[in-house]
């Protein structure tokens, strides 16, 4: 059974919520539907207070190439454009609205049918996709078009879609794959025509044997898609150790994965590629996974772009007793949230609760040079030193020491006998030499 | 609910621990405990629980009156140098040796330098050739094996293996006595198959990775298994070399102790290239007819400039 | 007798081939180094704090030596006793510069800004900024974890540990502008000390509208201009609702202080506080 093939773990898998029906989160009274993204600039939004929008209807455009289209995910009276607190920790431009009925766009098929049949160019789909705000659903939300727009020169062999969903409680992806099989299998074709590659491999992980028998059996259809099992392993959605695991080619330090002629997609992401080119439908609702130890009621929601995390989290039984932390996303990459007060964005995956006791760090001890986080980490770099670095301000030596490799996986955090806050040290650093290479390339 | 806590990802730890680990290696010391309280009775059972009660004590003194830290003794690390002491010193040895050498290794190797972590040399070791050094006859006359005996001070004593054949005698037990530890030698170092009961626990618990001990050992039987083909008669045999004095102990426990050892697979293979063949020098061509805590001393001292120039293999870097 | 010739002979030409050796590579490696740059750096306060913008003191006297004018550099440490020290010695004319001091615009104590989470990370500023917004509802202000107190070579700046600000110790602050760099939130801003250290100065960052800013921050500038339009000397200007006052144009009337609101503007070493203070609170 393949996997990456440097460092690496295996955190419990906890995934309650596995095999629970996705769903329909019911519509808020409100929605903040938030403009800024993880990553690239912030859309600007073309709709103003009092503005009355439809399902689909288009309310941020995007700003520059690197980033996305917002579209409304209600109908209703748009209340006012102002900050709102989401889950980066920061206030940023949302666009409130008051919802009124449901009222979709009219050139959105709402029909359950899937439609195989795509007839466009390639340059018809990038432009779908692009419209559609379509963005990763893996957590980064690069935006997808820049994925399918591999820079001049570079040209993709393959297409590797990420259904690995290694990240411990998660089910959102594992879900989708049961109950929407085919039609990411036409999204993985519809991506193959836009990248012209002539094969397409879905990795997932063997946790997941129910998804990859259903995948297998409808694959017989789809020519050149195969379906690559792979060993459970942190953080294998990574997307280097992706390629790594299923075409055994590492991505050089600094480069693109279009270099070793692969591109990965989510599978959440494939499924929107669907729906955008064969339904028209913009990315306007994703699924997300509310779950936690003692959570009430496991389960996976189609939830609306813009809904209080506070009005989905009800649904499935509210928040348990003695909850200490609320992440959003997965335990290892998620992000811990202040309150519930914060809007649903393309990049979440999930709620997660954690119970007091779990939710405090254990005290820190010296490094007893274990090296434990050597070997652990998946990009070949030494935690250990890269901390020691960062807390001296060492940045020369951290920058060739390779601190920018980083994927900020959380590994070595994950394993440290001595609860050193390894990753936290080593992002520091990585903030603080990233802003050091690019003021020197300014220059 | 009242306030949530906020911190940096990761959100949930392996639950590993430092007191694990030591515990881990401590329980893996076991088998050679009970086959050196087999060999040399009452004389082992004092040493040890001397070494470690002394080391325990020292370290607790010291953080309560000198450096005033925080108190580290629970997590095991102590205990452990103190076991591991015990483990190379002969079982006649006077308790107030015993208490000198746990001064050395845990205020001097271990404390002056800042503690658990910080100490370039293992302090274990560092106690039993400051020992060596002091009372050299004390250090190398060892009680020869008497299954249970109840003698301490006065045990019958006998020469081991490597120093009879360092004056050039012959005499030397039988390969299935040296694996099972049939023979005089200090207490914990001599019965080799229950060292590698220990080691096989600790790979399993992943504790410590197979490299150095594995490094040392193919290090150890090829640049002895070279002398000995070149001349049988002056150079010692491979399996020889291999079953006596402190080589198990020293592959398997002491040199890869945490703190002292390199910290990547390349790094350790070095490393333990460096133990086997200083310990084969100085060995067949030093003053001393057992050159394992040395070999490893020296490495430790080598240890910073390894990690410094041997990195860990990166991704992305050159793949065949 | 022979045996202390024989030692007396080759000690002696292991010295001198020693001595010569030495000699050759003494002046073959010789580097010529002003003499003048060791002058400046004995003048210099040897604090290698890098205030000046140059690696340690020795990097500065040789940027002094070397440029023709002295009129960006500047030690702020020495001030302009030292300046003038250096001027002398190269025969450069300083250019004297009013003495600053490093303030820190936040006045956001526990008591005027309410926690609503606990960070439990490492408890360092610019970990906490990289995460999120902080404890408290403005992610403008103070995060107290202290980045200012451990960047300050000269004790300087120390988080009061009851209301989580730092203080400023002005007699020992040098302005050397390491605790500017060091905070992630860009809090701290050299101001000028001002006659007998008297200064007015908004004591907050919060760019958030108004309304925002008053949930979170009983203290916070809502940037509402009455201190701008108060201000005889047009010495306030109102960006993304901050009030910021320009320290060359104040004239410290302290009639802004009056009229504030939310009691942003600050004033300090001012005799006895006058008892307008408490009326404006009143209206």
């Amino acid at each position: 059974m393949k996997t990456f093939r440097i460092g690496g773990v295996h955190p419990a898998e906890n995934k309650f919520s596995a095999g629970k029906k996705i769903q329909q989160a019911e519509i808020p009274k409100m929605v903040a539907i938030p403009l800024a993204h993880y990553i690239g600039n912030p859309s600007e939004a073309i709709v103003k207070k009092g503005d009355l929008v439809k399902v689909g209807q288009m309310i941020g455009q995007a700003n520059g190439f690197v980033s996305a289209n917002v579209h409304a995910s209600v109908s209703g009276k748009v209340n006012k454009i102002d900050v709102q607190l989401d889950a980066s920790g920061y206030k940023r431009p949302a666009v409130f609205i008051d919802v009124d009925g449901d009222e979709w766009l009219d050139t959105i098929d709402r029909s359950t049918v899937v439609k195989r049949e795509c007839n466009l160019t390639k340059e018809e789909i990038i432009k779908k996709v692009q419209d559609a705000g379509i963005v990763g659903l893996g957590g980064a939300t690069f935006p997808a078009h820049v994925k399918l727009s591999p820079p001049p020169g570079k040209k993709a062999e393959v297409l590797i879609i990420n259904a690995v969903e290694c990240e411990p409680y998660l089910t959102c992806d594992h879900q989708l794959m049961l109950e929407h099989g085919e039609e990411i299998l036409v999204g993985v074709s519809i991506l193959m025509k836009a990248l012209e590659v002539e094969k397409a491999i879905i990795g997932i992980e063997n946790n997941k044997p129910d998804a990859i028998s259903h995948l297998k059996q409808l694959a017989t259809a789809f020519k050149s898609i195969t379906i690559e099992p792979l060993k459970v392993q942190y953080p294998q959605g990574g997307e280097k150790q992706l390629i790594d695991a299923v075409i055994r080619r590492q991505v050089p330090s600094g480069r693109i994965p279009v270099e070793v002629g692969a591109v990965v997609f989510n599978v959440g992401t494939t499924y929107a590629v669907y729906e955008a080119v064969q339904k028209n439908k913009p990315m306007f609702e994703r699924v997300m996974t509310i779950t936690g130890k003692d959570a009430p009621n496991p389960s996976n929601y189609r939830v609306r772009l813009g809904t209080y995390l506070s009005h989905v989290v009800e649904q499935a039984g509210g928040v348990p007793e003695g909850t200490g932390k609320i992440i959003g996303g997965g335990p290892m990459m998620g992000r811990s949230l202040m309150n519930l007060n914060i809007p649903m964005a393309k990049g979440s995956a999930g709620v997660l609760y954690m119970r007091d006791e779990e939710a405090v760090r254990r005290p820190v001890q010296n490094c007893i040079r274990c090296s434990k986080c050597v070997s652990v980490c998946p990009m070949g770099l030494e935690p250990y030193l890269l901390m020691a670095q960062s807390e001296r301000n060492m940045w020369p030596e951290m920058e060739t020491d390779r601190v920018m490799d980083c994927i900020e996986c959380g590994s070595c955090s994950y394993t440290c006998p001595s609860n050193r806050p390894l990753l936290d040290y080593i992002r520091y650093g990585k903030a603080t030499v990233g802003g050091i290479i690019r003021n020197r390339n300014a220059k | 609910m009242e306030k949530l806590i906020i911190s940096p990802a990761p959100h949930i730890h392996g639950g590993d621990s430092v007191s694990k680990n030591m515990t881990g290696v401590i329980i893996a010391l076991v088998p050679a405990l009970l086959a050196s309280l087999y060999f040399f009775g009452l004389g082992a059972l004092i040493v040890t629980v001397t070494a470690i009660v002394a080391c325990v004590l020292f370290e607790y003194l010291i953080q309560r009156f000198l450096i005033k830290g925080e108190k580290t003794i629970l997590d095991g690390s102590a205990a452990l140098t103190g076991l591991l002491l015990a483990f190379n010193l002969p079982s006649n040895l006077p308790v107030w040796m015993i208490l000198i050498g746990a001064l050395v290794a845990i205020g001097v190797a271990k404390m002056s330098f800042g503690g658990l972590g910080n100490n370039p040399f293992n302090p274990a070791l560092v106690g039993r050739v400051f020992l060596l050094i002091s009372f050299p006859v004390e250090m190398t006359t060892w009680p020869v094996v008497e299954p249970f005996s109840m003698s301490y001070l006065d045990a019958a004593t006998g020469a081991t293996v490597l120093s009879l054949l360092n004056e050039g005698s012959s005499a030397i037990p039988s390969a299935k006595d040296m694996f099972l530890g049939n023979m005089p030698g200090s207490l914990g170092e001599v019965s080799a198959v229950a060292l590698l009961i220990g080691l096989v626990y600790m790979l399993i618990r992943k504790i410590i990775t197979w490299h150095i001990p594995v490094s040392i050992f193919v290090t150890v039987i090829v640049f002895s298994g070279i002398l000995y083909l070149v001349d049988p008669a002056t150079y010692i045999s491979p399996l020889v070399h291999l079953l006596t004095g402190g080589l198990m102990l020293g592959a398997i426990f002491m040199a890869t102790d945490y703190v002292t050892s390199p910290m990547n697979p390349k790094g350790m293979w070095i490393y333990g290239v460096g133990i086997g063949v200083l310990t084969v020098v100085i060995r067949t061509w030093g003053a001393y007819p057992e050159g394992v805590s040395f070999a490893i001393l020296i490495m430790n001292g080598f240890t910073p400039l390894i990690n410094f120039y041997v990195k860990p293999k990166r991704f992305g870097e050159k793949v065949k | 007798m022979n045996l202390v010739l024989i030692s007396l002979i080759t000690l002696g030409v292991i010295g001198s081939v020693a001595a010569v050796i030495l000699y050759v590579v003494a002046k073959k490696f010789h580097v010529f180094e002003d003499p003048r740059i060791d002058e400046v750096e004995e003048a210099l306060p040897a604090a290698n704090c890098g205030g000046c913008g140059f690696p340690g003191c020795r990097g500065f006297a040789d940027a002094c030596v070397k440029s023709d004018e002295l009129g960006d550099l500047f030690c702020p440490v020495g001030g302009n006793d030292t300046m003038k020290k250096v001027a002398e010695i190269l025969g450069k004319v300083a250019v004297a510069k009013a003495p600053t001091v490093a303030v820190v615009r936040c006045n956001g104590t526990c008591e005027h800004r309410p926690h609503n989470n606990e960070y439990d990370g490492v408890k360092h500023c610019f970990i906490a900024h990289n995460l999120y917004s902080g404890e408290t509802n403005c992610s403008w202000g103070c995060l107290g974890f202290g980045d200012c107190e451990l960047s300050c070579e000269f004790d300087a700046i120390k988080v009061n540990p009851i209301t989580k600000i730092p203080e400023v110790d002005e007699d020992k602050c040098t302005s050397c502008g390491a605790c500017v760099r060091a905070c992630p939130k860009l809090l701290i801003e050299l101001r000028k000390k001002g006659p007998k250290g008297r200064r007015v100065y908004v004591n907050c960052r919060n760019e958030d509208k108004g309304h925002i800013t008053r949930k979170a921050c009983e203290v916070g500038c809502i940037g509402c201009a009455k201190c701008q339009k108060v201000c005889p000397h047009e010495a306030i200007t109102i960006t993304n609702s901050l009030a910021f006052i320009h320290d060359d144009k104040c004239k410290l009337c302290r009639e802004c202080v009056i009229v504030c609101p939310t009691n942003a503007i600050t004033d300090v070493n001012f005799p006895a506080p006058k008892k307008k203070k408490e009326e404006a609170i009143v209206n």
